[in-house]
């Protein structure tokens, strides 16, 4: 009998429209390699009923946003003891939210650009505004301003002068609680994604906005970021990258699947800027392209990534057998 | 080493099509469309108060009696009989309408583009309002026009504003307006404003076209007239059956003089031969009798009641330095904030609060409206709509704490 696969995407959050644009990709690439794979959308269907009725083998995780990417899908994956691919609802918690996961990359030694976080509860209870200017002098400027829990660069904007500031934390914390205001580094943008368990580097893609800002935009309308695989960077350096994201990865404990966001400044030092643990798998997502790159079709690494969560279930039924 | 191109036709795209890319604002109308959300947002006609026995039975004689021409193509111009009945409906609000200067289009937007793509070369210059209807921006845009904005007050454009450009020397194609319960602006232009645009107009010979999808949907005061009634020469009209009766069987219509008729017929032709001869039967026949003056009668009251709760909650909710149009007809009312707030950033926040909103950047081509909104009380019940506006109260008051504590 063919296995039955519930692919989750869509969803409550705000990047739903993304992850339904993943999911079904994912679903036809692992209908096309024999599995009977559907889309469960949280945000449509009553989730845990409609996954009990479904009997399946197990669920592809490709939300993304709050609820797919922070754990609490997971945590409940757990409790219904249903085997599912990516990282478990701890290591998500921590990588989804870039106040911790920022903490914990710094605290290990991984290069992160310096930061200070703002949070809103500081802001309203504690008049924390008129210590606004010591957070652009400590971090320095141009700095970016980040959401402290989304996707996609939603909410994200580009400070240039002190006096923009105030602006855009206000506009990142439409998204969040908290916000992160990190010093930019110019330089080459590249993404390094990893697959497997352990992980096995896949080549850096190398991102190149036309508007010179890798936004919602940019990210999504085909044409309007020109990609390079691998990345057109010395050896060394992509080593460097590499080895930063393995780092990043083991750190924070990403399971299966993941991407590192990385900034690579002028002297090739590589900068940890984002880790995702639910990659894009859209049509102009980078972890496809980077396993594209190193001759890994698409269904490949769906049905690559949904293999392990398979083995993983299979090693816990024999323990438990 | 290899450029990963995603797209294979991303060297081939026209440069019209350049301006069309994927949107975060886009992206979380689609969280918005969840049922929890009080959408203020879409201005979706309500059909429900549509008779679906009417229409059922409408649609059952069309298939009985006239199946073969219902089925078939029609003519690129609409049949006369069809145009007949929406030059009965233009002249409901005293516009003298000739049916042999009448193009059936899919809906007003395929008579906007239609014009568009008639009169606009790259480059030329066009008047909209600012702000102005978003679609008209949309169909207009990927003709490559200079927009030369004109404002607008609670009378509707300031012509003295178009006057003084002209003066400056600028030489428009034509002047699109919106003059009866303004998208998005919800105002209605004053009978002077109207006699000062279509003298000026005239007098400079710059064709206005008339957009006037709400017209019919008056709660209260006097008609207006229309500006195709006070110089049909000068006036492109363009009329709709999407407010009045149903946006989903896509009728609408322009009327021009003879020679851009020609044209548009010609260009209606070339982009889609014909109107659904299906649909156009079928609106034909619904306002073949009178049941179309009862359902108007009822949307009016529905919709006036939901204007009302609308700006009632606006006042029980807002904060005091906002401040607000109070429309007497269609479907919008428009907000202006204090102009520290942001109403893209603030977007997200929102539909975590379950409402949305148009953020008013969408209504401007140059970027502005960031201090604006549209709220629009068409679709949701008075319940919701209360509701909705608590909703955004509550976060236009965080926010403004938020700002008081961000700037010392």
């Amino acid at each position: 009998m063919r296995e039955r696969i519930a692919v989750l995407a869509g969803g409550h959050s705000l990047e739903r429209e993304v992850s339904l644009r993943s999911g079904h990709r994912v679903m036809t690439a692992l209908q096309s390699r024999g599995y009977d794979a559907f889309v469960l959308d949280p945000g449509e269907e009553p989730f845990v009923e409609t996954l009990s009725a479904a009997r399946v083998s197990a669920c592809y995780v490709a939300l993304h946003g709050k609820d797919g990417e922070d754990g609490t899908v997971q945590r409940l994956l757990e409790l219904l003891r249903v085997p599912y691919t990516g990282t478990p609802p701890f290591p998500c918690q921590l990588a989804f939210d870039k106040v911790l996961a920022k903490e914990a990359l710094h605290t290990a030694g991984v290069f992160t650009p310096p930061w200070v976080t703002v949070q809103a509860a500081a802001l309203r209870d504690l008049a924390a505004g008129p210590i606004l200017h010591q957070v652009a002098e400590r971090v320095g400027l141009p700095a970016v301003v980040k959401p402290s829990r989304a996707g996609s660069a939603m909410g994200l904007s580009f400070v240039d002068r002190e006096a923009d500031l105030p602006h855009a934390v206000m506009s990142a914390l439409s998204f969040a609680e908290a916000v992160v205001v990190e010093r930019r580094v110019d330089g080459t943008e590249v993404a390094a994604s990893m697959v497997g368990t352990p992980e096995e580097p896949l080549p850096l893609v190398e991102v190149v906005p036309k508007s010179g800002v890798f936004d919602y935009a940019a990210r999504y309308t085909p044409g309007a970021t020109e990609y390079y695989a691998p990345a057109r960077l010395a050896p060394e350096v992509t080593a460097a990258c590499h080895k930063e994201a393995a780092r990043a990865f083991g750190t924070l404990g990403l399971r299966d699947v993941g991407r590192a966001d990385i900034m690579v400044d002028a002297r090739g030092v590589s900068w940890i800027v984002d880790v995702n643990i639910s990659p894009g798998m859209t049509d102009t997502s980078l972890l496809p392209m980077a396993a594209q790159c190193a001759g890994m079709a698409f269904p490949d690494l769906c049905e690559g990534v949904l293999q392990l969560a398979l083995a993983r279930a299979a090693l816990t039924d024999h323990a438990e057998g | 080493m290899a450029e990963f191109s995603v797209d294979p036709y991303v060297d081939l795209y026209a440069r019209r099509a350049s301006g069309m890319s994927a949107s975060e604002v886009r992206a979380l109308f689609a969280v918005a469309s969840r049922p929890d959300v009080v959408s203020l947002a879409g201005g979706m006609p309500y059909v429900r108060a549509l008779s679906t026995e009417d229409v059922m039975e409408v649609v059952k004689s069309v298939l009985a009696e006239r199946a073969d021409a219902a089925l078939q193509y029609g003519a690129g111009q609409g049949t006369p009989a069809l145009r007949e009945r929406l030059a009965m409906l233009t002249a409901e609000e005293g516009t003298e309408a000739d049916p042999e200067d009448m193009v059936v289009t899919t809906g007003a937007q395929q008579a906007l583009d239609l014009i568009a793509k008639v009169l606009i070369d790259p480059g030329d210059e066009i008047v909209v309002e600012a702000p102005a209807y978003v679609g008209a921006l949309s169909a207009f845009s990927a003709y490559e026009p200079r927009y030369l904005q004109i404002e607008l007050d609670d009378d509707g454009m300031i012509v003295e504003h178009l006057e003084h450009a002209l003066v400056k020397g600028a030489r428009p194609k034509f002047v699109y307006t919106v003059p009866n319960f303004h998208n998005p602006a919800g105002v209605t232009m004053s009978p002077s404003r109207r006699e000062q645009l279509v003298a000026l107009c005239r007098e400079a010979r710059i064709p206005i076209v008339e957009d006037n999808p709400y017209g019919l949907l008056r709660f209260d005061g006097d008609r207006e007239p229309t500006l195709r009634s006070m110089d049909p020469h000068n006036v492109i009209y363009v009329g709709t059956v999407s407010k009045v009766f149903s946006p989903g069987v896509r009728v609408g219509w322009a009327l021009a003089e003879p020679g851009l008729l020609q044209r548009l017929i010609l260009a209606k032709e070339a982009a889609d031969l014909c109107g659904s001869s299906f649909t156009m039967l079928v609106t034909e026949r619904y306002f073949a009798s009178e049941r179309w003056r009862a359902n108007l009668e009822c949307l009016v009251d529905i919709y006036r009641r939901r204007r009302d709760a609308m700006l009632a909650a606006l006042v029980e909710h807002f904060p005091a330095d906002a401040s607000w149009t109070h429309p007497a007809g269609g479907f919008y009312v428009w907000v202006t904030l204090p102009d520290y707030l942001d109403t893209p950033a603030m977007l997200a926040a929102a539909v975590e609060r379950r409402v949305a909103y148009v953020p008013g950047t969408a209504f401007y081509p140059d970027g502005r409206g960031r201090d604006k909104m549209r709220l629009a009380f068409c679709y949701p019940t008075e319940e919701d709509i209360a509701e909705g506006v608590r909703r955004l109260g509550l976060l236009l008051a965080d926010e403004q704490e938020l700002y008081r504590s961000l700037s010392g």
